[in-house]
This record gives structure tokens, sequence and C-alpha cells, in this order.
């Protein structure tokens, strides 16, 4: 064997499991909900080839409306994860001192430690009528009877963006990291103030890690499940919610198929739009931080 | 002639190997407090040469994962006695029981009938009944004593203070509650179609009167113990655990009848142990392991005499919450004819879309 | 109180402390407009804490600073009229050269044409008129420091600060922006306040150098004067080349003493730096190798050069017109002469004996 094969064959080697990984965990089941998205059910085990099931989503306004109060609702929590998380980046990254900023970092992730239920339980402990909050507010004598701050869109709001944020932290500090503090003198010592500094240079040196954390953030909250099912209201629904109900309460797997390659749609569009509006590319940003 | 030799004592060891290599492993697809453990173990004494795995799960998951691999995957299933007819139409996930492998003469008559009536396809018998509950109300009667029939639920007087789960227990009863029979019109889809719209209505009505739905007996007893909420749509099991805390809290059959399921037992159709399952089958009926069974799920057996073996707690909670006009009054479950779970499904999202009242 | 305007930067008995550290010690001068001046010391003596503190990023423990005559204490940054060209330089990658230059004029406020010509203006200056609309990422390195320095300059600042601009350039880049940065200083005739550890940078370019070391200034004054003149022993070594002996003071006579090094040599050097010495006192010796001529033992004669020491040249280290003999004396120490070497067959050779001379008045002596 010549050197050259040894070393294409070396390289296919490491590709493989990459390959495989796309091909059989990720495009393969793709395929297949694909094809079961565009079955119609006839009769009991008798189905035909077409796209019934995506025309009945455009007829039925609540699931049209279940997906853009999902957008929208996941829109606001990545909005608010860059409001907060952005302040809580810059200063890990450029404000504290090496030992703090190790800590900080672990405090962000303490809550990936505990799976989703038990964070949800955990705002629920809080937040319902009889919970901390409300009792220690009746105690403080600030309220006189409970108030429920649980079963509502503010509460799923919340507990989105407290398990979202750290998926903002993360590429920001990364790229802020990257940033030459002389880069911030630089804005100032040019004449810029504090706003101008942040507005002209920090912000368009962080885009990359903004969009990337963005992107990264609304996908997880369009598509997560546990928290606006626990910590939502009657009329809170999300769609995700709307997928397991077809696949699983009412057996119409063809349906929640075609569902969930109408939220993947959705958020790519989303997505894609994201980047058109902020002149991004995912090249120059998600693959750059 | 000595590789011949050779080649059948090889067999012969192998052969020997593979006896107590034949130890079966029983894959259990049930209800969470359907195998406890205790009773795994003392199952597992009994016959060393069987290992059970348990999946917990409910029943539309049990369909679901059962739909997902056309039946394999598990070995013994416990869906509810409405849940087999037509999920075995559509998507053939079970196979016939054979009969004679169970010790039929056990159960509680009527309700093998039952079950035996609901599962009967081409002449075949599909399941047979395990234990069996109802849904009704839950009441706090510290504070809410005049909870009697569903539709009290959307009483103004508990405004904001009852809960119900957004499933089609709900829709059934509040179709009873309205004088209809919703199992009745199964036979005539229409009909059960403008019964579920007027349900739908009232329960969108009702919207404003509910605190939440609640998703799992956890968040259920929480809203109820704590006084968050007096009044529920509730499994009986639940309430009984409740009582057991506060005897305040009982469980109400609704004047129209609690609805009653039956867990049944199902082999699903390319389960691997048959034998290991009618031994579970058979080792859970028998008497004292249905105390054991009982105590663990708050569900009673489908034996004779199914709820004297209930613990004593559990017995005097049923006690406390049915007469036996109650139990004559009770609406059993009606097998689920394909097309219904869409119905249902659509008009349970349109309650949930619905932005309330007024 | 306001002094004269003739200075364009003041400081007056300017401290930095952090903690018990003494980054900058009482340090106190005036920079004449329109000059260059240089900070020069090695790395760690607080040259680039004291830049901050003109600058603006760090406060002065005490002391004042006055720009145009007027102090910049307590203002901020953004709003003194002092600029800064970067260690590595700070230009914004996400903006072009032209937003890059524009930047400061968007943040005065200026309108749109008075910041396009204002812009090109600058690039003209510094003859780089079509980079305009160049990415950063597309300039060389001399480009790119040009760019920085007209960044600032489009400002028309009272006084420019550079922090080792020219570090990350190769040499020859180098030595070419040296003569580069020297003429913009003039084109511009702003005064430059530049910092460096790199004493032939500082030499080549500045009217005037302060030698900085451990938070202090040990001399401040023109290039000719430190390199001929220094103050100080520190000066003297850190400036330029030089043979350096420590010894004792044997004998004084008038300006001149004679110094016994620890060797064992005998030298006469004039006396330099602040005190006069006593016999018996240890002094460290100076001088530099173009000042000590040397030649054939068999052609020196008996000359009349204060200094003469015999040797034997250990090695010949050639570099054109800068060319080096090194010459192990009888103490066996090693002197080094510049010395010609033409190529031709009277140039000296390894292991040739020679004679070193040179005169007490180029032998500095300093107190040690």
């Amino acid at each position: 064997m010549k050197q050259t094969d040894i070393k294409r064959l070396s390289l296919y080697l490491l590709f493989a499991p990459f390959a495989l990984w796309i091909a059989l965990l990720i495009i393969l089941p793709h395929l297949g909900m694909l094809y079961i998205s565009l079955r119609e059910k006839v009769g009991p085990r008798v189905y035909e080839f077409g796209f019934e099931n995506y025309i009945n989503f455009f007829n039925e306004p609540i699931y049209w409306n279940t997906l853009l109060r999902t957008g929208s609702m996941s829109l606001l929590v990545t909005v608010l994860a860059l409001l907060l998380g952005f302040p809580i980046a810059y200063y890990i990254a450029k404000i504290a001192g090496n030992r703090t900023r190790g800590a900080l970092f672990l405090m962000c992730l303490i809550p990936l430690w505990v799976s989703d239920l038990i964070r949800a339980f955990g705002w629920i402990l809080l937040l319902r009528e009889t919970g901390v909050i409300s009792s220690s507010l009746q105690w403080a004598g600030l309220i006189d009877t409970p108030i429920e701050f649980l079963y509502n869109d503010a509460a799923v709001i919340m507990g989105l963006v407290y398990t979202v944020i750290l998926f903002m932290i993360v590429p920001l500090v990364s790229t802020l990291d990257g940033m030459d503090n002389s880069m911030i003198e630089a804005g100032y010592n040019l004449g810029g103030n504090g706003p101008t500094v942040l507005r002209r240079i920090i912000i368009p040196y962080a885009m990359p890690g903004i969009v990337a954390g963005c992107i990264v953030v609304f996908m997880l909250t369009a598509g997560s499940y546990l928290t606006p099912i626990l910590l939502g209201g009657k009329n809170s629904s999300w769609f995700t919610e709307q997928i397991y109900d077809q696949f699983i309460t009412r057996y119409n797997w063809e349906a929640g198929a075609a569902f969930g390659f109408l939220l993947l749609g959705f958020t790519s569009f989303v997505v894609w739009a994201g980047l058109r509006l902020t002149g991004q590319t995912l090249n120059s940003t998600v693959a750059k931080s | 002639m000595i590789t011949r030799l050779a080649i059948a004592g090889l067999l012969a060891a192998t052969a020997i190997a593979a006896v107590p290599a034949q130890a079966e492993t029983l894959r259990l697809l049930t209800w969470g407090s359907y195998a406890p453990d205790e009773l795994v173990k003392k199952f597992e004494a009994k016959y060393p040469d069987i290992t059970v795995e348990v999946t917990f799960s409910n029943n539309e998951e049990m369909i679901a994962k059962l739909r997902a691999t056309g039946g394999a995957g598990f070995d013994l299933a416990q869906p509810s006695h409405d849940r087999i007819f037509a999920a075995q139409q559509e998507y053939n996930i079970y196979k016939p029981l054979d009969l004679s492998k169970i010790e039929t003469s056990k159960m509680q008559s009527s309700l093998l009938d039952g079950v035996k009536a609901n599962t009967t396809i081409d002449g075949e018998v599909y399941a047979v009944p395990h234990q069996w509950g109802t849904s009704g109300l839950m009441t706090n009667v510290s504070m809410a004593p005049d909870v009697k029939a569903w539709g009290d639920l959307c009483d103004p007087a508990y405004k904001g203070k009852t809960s119900m789960r957004l499933r089609r227990t709900i829709l059934l009863g509040t179709a009873f509650d309205m004088g209809e029979d919703p199992f009745a019109a199964y036979a005539d889809l229409d009909k059960y179609q403008e019964i579920l719209d007027k349900v739908a209505d009232k329960l969108i009505t009702c919207k404003d009167n509910i605190k939440a739905y609640w998703k799992g007996g956890d968040d259920l007893s929480a809203m109820m113990l704590s006084g968050e909420i007096v009044a529920s749509e509730t499994w009986d099991s639940t309430a009984y655990k409740l009582f057991g805390e506060n005897p305040d809290i009982v469980f109400v059959p609704p004047k129209t009848g609690a609805l009653a399921w039956i867990d049944t037992f199902a082999l699903p159709r390319k389960g691997e142990a048959d034998d290991a399952a009618y031994k579970w089958i058979n080792f859970v009926l028998e008497p004292d392991n249905v105390k054991m069974m009982s105590a663990s799920s708050g569900a009673i057996a489908a034996v004779e005499g199914g709820k004297d073996l209930l613990p004593d707690d559990k017995k005097a909670a049923v006690n406390a919450a049915f007469t036996d006009a109650d139990i004559d009054n009770l609406k059993f479950f009606a097998n689920i004819p394909p097309g219904v779970e869409d119905m249902e499904g659509k008009t349970l999202e349109k309650i949930k879309a619905a932005t309330g009242a007024e | 109180m306001s002094s004269t305007t003739e200075n364009d930067l003041e400081c007056i008995q300017v401290k930095k402390h952090f903690g018990s550290v003494r980054a900058v010690d009482d340090v106190s001068f005036e920079i004449p407009k329109g000059s260059f001046f240089s900070i020069l010391g090695p790395s760690g003596c607080g040259k680039t804490t004291l830049m901050r503190m003109i600058a603006g990023f760090e406060t002065p423990s005490s002391g004042d600073i006055r720009i145009k005559g007027n102090s910049v204490i307590g203002t901020p940054p953004n709003r003194r009229n002092v600029k800064m060209v970067f260690q590595h330089l700070a230009l914004f990658p996400m903006m072009n050269v032209y937003e890059n230059i524009a930047y400061g004029l968007r943040c005065a406020g200026a309108s749109k044409d008075v910041i396009r010509t204002k812009v090109h203006d600058v690039l003209e200056r510094i003859s780089l008129p079509d980079v305009a609309n160049r990415e950063i990422s597309q300039l060389s390195g001399g480009q790119k420091q040009r760019i920085a320095i007209a960044r600032c300059m489009v400002l028309d600042p009272d006084v420019l600060l550079l922090d080792e601009p020219l570090g990350a350039l190769d040499l020859k880049l180098r030595e070419a922006m040296k003569i580069e940065l020297k003429l913009l200083q003039h084109q511009f005739d702003t005064t430059f306040v530049y910092i460096t550890h790199d004493q032939s940078e500082a030499l080549v370019m500045s009217d005037n150098v302060a030698i900085m070391s451990e938070g202090k200034f040990v001399q401040i004054g023109t290039p000719q004067q430190l390199y001929h003149d220094p103050s100080a022993a520190f000066v003297a070594g850190f400036v330029g080349d030089t043979n350096r002996w420590a010894g004792k003071v044997t004998r004084l006579e008038g300006e001149t003493v004679e110094v016994e090094t620890g060797a064992g040599l005998a030298m006469r050097a004039s006396i330099r730096g602040a005190g006069r010495p006593a016999p018996g006192d240890a002094v460290s010796v100076f001088v530099r190798p173009e000042f000590i001529t040397a030649t054939r033992s068999a052609d020196a004669g008996t000359g009349q050069a204060d200094n003469r020491i015999d040797g034997k040249i250990d090695s010949i280290l050639f570099n054109g017109a800068n060319s080096r003999v090194l010459v192990r004396d009888s103490a066996g120490e090693l002197i080094e002469a510049d010395v010609v070497l033409t190529g031709g067959p009277e140039d000296l050779k390894p292991n040739d004996a020679v004679t070193l001379a040179w005169s007490a008045a180029q032998t500095m002596s300093f107190a040690s």
C-alpha cells in the first residue's frame, strides 16, 4: 500500500464514526418521519400517500396558533436570555478575576446537574400559591392573600430562561474572552462613551457569540417539553405538547410526524430570518465561536 | 466415526450448557406500582430461571411503544380493557391468549366476562382482567361538602379552587353529567360528535373555574393537600392515598356513576416469553400476592372477593366512598372504536386552546 | 492653577501604588509642544502604567497630570484629547479601514461630509489613499501601523501616546517604521509620547528621552546627552553598548580617578554622576567600544593614551561598518572594541596580539 492510500484510509476511518452518526441517528430517523408524515390514514391499517397531514395543520387555527405562540414565546425567551446573559458573560470574561471566573462558570452550570423535571418541581415549590415566595410575601406583610405565581406564561418564560441561559452565556464568554481588552480601551480612548463602546465595539465583536447563543437557545426553547407543560397554565399550549398528543394520546403518528417537520421548518425559518436581518451567516458566527 | 462422536459430544455439551442459560426474561410493560419490588422478588424466588424486567408506562404510551415495534420488545402488557380492541384492529400489536393456561376460575366472573366480551376478535380472546378502579371526584369535605356530580367542578362557589385532568375521562364524565350516554353514542359517531361539541362548550365555560389542569398524581396531590384546590376529578387510588393523610379528603363517586376501568393482561404480538407471562398472571392472582399488589397499587383485584384483599386503610377508604348502590352504578369504559380517539383529541385541543369563557 | 501653555503635557510628582508596589514613583516631566518624547525602560519599570494614567485608564495615587496646562485628573478617557496607539494596535476587526478611522469622528458627532473629507485627508497623509474599503485583515503589518496612527491623528489630539507599537513587526519593517514614525510626527506636528524598551527606537526617533527604572525617571535628556553624558550608572549601562568594570578608586587627581578593577586592571577615568568618590570607594567604570582603538602591538608604538592594555584577539564579530573585536586582556576578561575591517590584508585576525588604547575623558566612572 502506498503512503497516500494509508493516509486516505485513515482519513476515512476517522471520518466514519461521524458519518455513521449523522446517517444513522439523524438522517435515517428523519427520513422515516418524513415518510410517515406523508401517509394519509384512510382506514384501519390502510394508508395512502398525500399531503393531508400538512393541509390539516394549515386548516386548523388551533395548530398554527400554537406554533406561532411557541415561536413568539421562544423569541421572547431568547431575547431575555441574551439581555440577562450578556452582562453575566461580560462580567465572567472581562471583569472577574481568574479564580472567581471558574466559580461563576460553575454556578451557571449547576442548574444543568439536575434534570429538567427536578428543576421544574423546584420552580413549582417556589411559585405555587402555598409556595415559598407567596408565603414569605405574606409573612412580610406585603400581600394579604396568597398569590398564585404558577400556571401562567410568565412562569413558563422564567423557567425556560433559567434552563437555557447557560447556553447563551458559554458562547458569549468564549467570544468576549477572545476580545483584547485594549479594543475596549481604544473605543474609549477615541472618544466613545460607555453606550457607544458597547454598541459599536463590544456588541459587534461579540456578534458571533450572540448569534450562536441565540440560535441554540431558540432551538432548545422551541423544542422544550417539560418546562412549559409543568409550569404552564390552563391556556398555555406549547407546540411540542401538540406533537406529543398526536403521537401518544391520539395514536396519530402521521399528524405527529408532520407537526415535527413543521416545527423543524418553522424554527429553521426563524433562524434563517434572524441571520438575514442581522446580516450574519452561519459560517461567520456559529462556526467561528 | 470419531468426528461424529465428537460432534455429538459437542452438541450434548452445548445442550447441557444451554439449560441454565434458558433462564428467561419476562419483560413487563405495566403501570407504575403494578409490579412492587417485593412481589417481583417473590416471583423470581419461585421461578429461579425467570428474570423480570419492568417498564412503567400508561395506556397511551404502552400502545405507542408496542406500535413502534409491531408488538415486540415486551412479553406482557397491561393496557386498560378499552384499549385492546381498536388498537389490535388498527395496529395488530397483540396475540390471542391461551385461556387454558390461565386460572380464569379465580377471576371474578362478571369482570372476566366483561373483558372477554370487549376483547374478542374473530373468536379469539386477547385480554383477561387484572385490577380495576374508578375515576371520579375527590373533595375536601371541610371546604366543599356539596361536590356530588361532575358538573360541580364548574360550580362558581369554588371558582379557582377546582381541577381536572384534560383527558378523555372528563369528557365522558361531563357527557354523563349532561344527561347523555357517550358509550351508547359510540355506535353513531355523528351523534357522539354532537355530544363532544356540547361537552366542549361546557368545559370551555368552566375553564375560569379551574385553577389548573393536573398532569399526574403528584401535582394533583400537592394541590389538594395544600388546600389550593378543594375538589377535583381524580383516580380513586390517588384519593385513597390522600385520605390516609387527611381524612377530610374523600373520594366521591359522581351521582351519574364513577367511571370504571379494568386493567388487563395482554400478550404483545412478538412477545418471546409467553409461558413466563402466564406464570406471572397466575402468580399475581394468588390471594397473598393480590394483597401485596393491592397495597401497592390501591386498585381492587379482579378476583372473587377482591375488595376484601385490600389493606385495611384502603378498605376503609373504599367503604367510606362507595355504597353498594354506587358499585351498581359504575360505568365501565366502553371499547373505543377507531376514530374516537381523534375526535376526542380534537375536542381536548379546542378546550385547551380556548382562552377562557366570558 | 494653570501653568504656561508651552507644554502639551506635564506630569507633576505622579505616583501610582498597587498595594505595596510602587509602579510609578514620583515622576515629574514636561513635554514641549510638538516634540517626540520617549520613555525608555526595561519591562516592568512602570512605563505602561504611566502611559495608562496619561490616557486616563488609571488614576494616579497622587500628583497631577496636565494637558495643555489643564489638569485632567478626574477627566474620563473619552474626554481627554490624548489618543493612544496600542501595543497590538487594537484596530477594530469588525470594521473596515474607513469605519475604523471614522469611529472617533462619529463619537465626536461630526457630520457625514466632514468625516468623509477628514478620513480621506488623513489617508492621503499616511500615503495610503486607496485602502479605505479594505478589511483590517487585508492589511500588511506596516499598513496596520499607519492606520492605527491615522485613526488617532484624524482627531487632532494634543498628545499621541504610542505603546511599543513596533514590537510585533519584523526587524526590517521595524527599521523602516522608525523613520516613518519620525516623519509622520514632523508632518502632523503633534506631540508624540513613545514608550519602548528598545533603546534604538528611542534614540533614533526622539527629541527627548526619559530613562525609567523601578518607577522612577533616572534621567531625561536628548539622545546624545543620554549616550555621552549619562547621569547615572544605570543610564550608562542601559543606553548603548559598553564595556563595564567594577573597581575601587586608588587615587584622585582633579576630575580624573585612577581605578583598579576587580580583576586587577588599572585605568584612568573621568568622574561622572553625583558626588565625588574618595580613595577606596567602589565605582563602576564604563567605556564604549567605539572609543577604544585596537592596533597590532607591533604597530602600536608608545602613544599618549591615558589607558593602554595589551591583549590578544579572541574573536572577530564582523558586522560591516559596525564590526567589533573581542580582546582578552592579561587578566582574562573580554573587552569589546570597534574596528574597521576593509577586507584587506592589514585587517586584524584572531590571535593577533593587540594594544587597546582609550582616553580617560571617555571613560566614565560612577559611584556604586
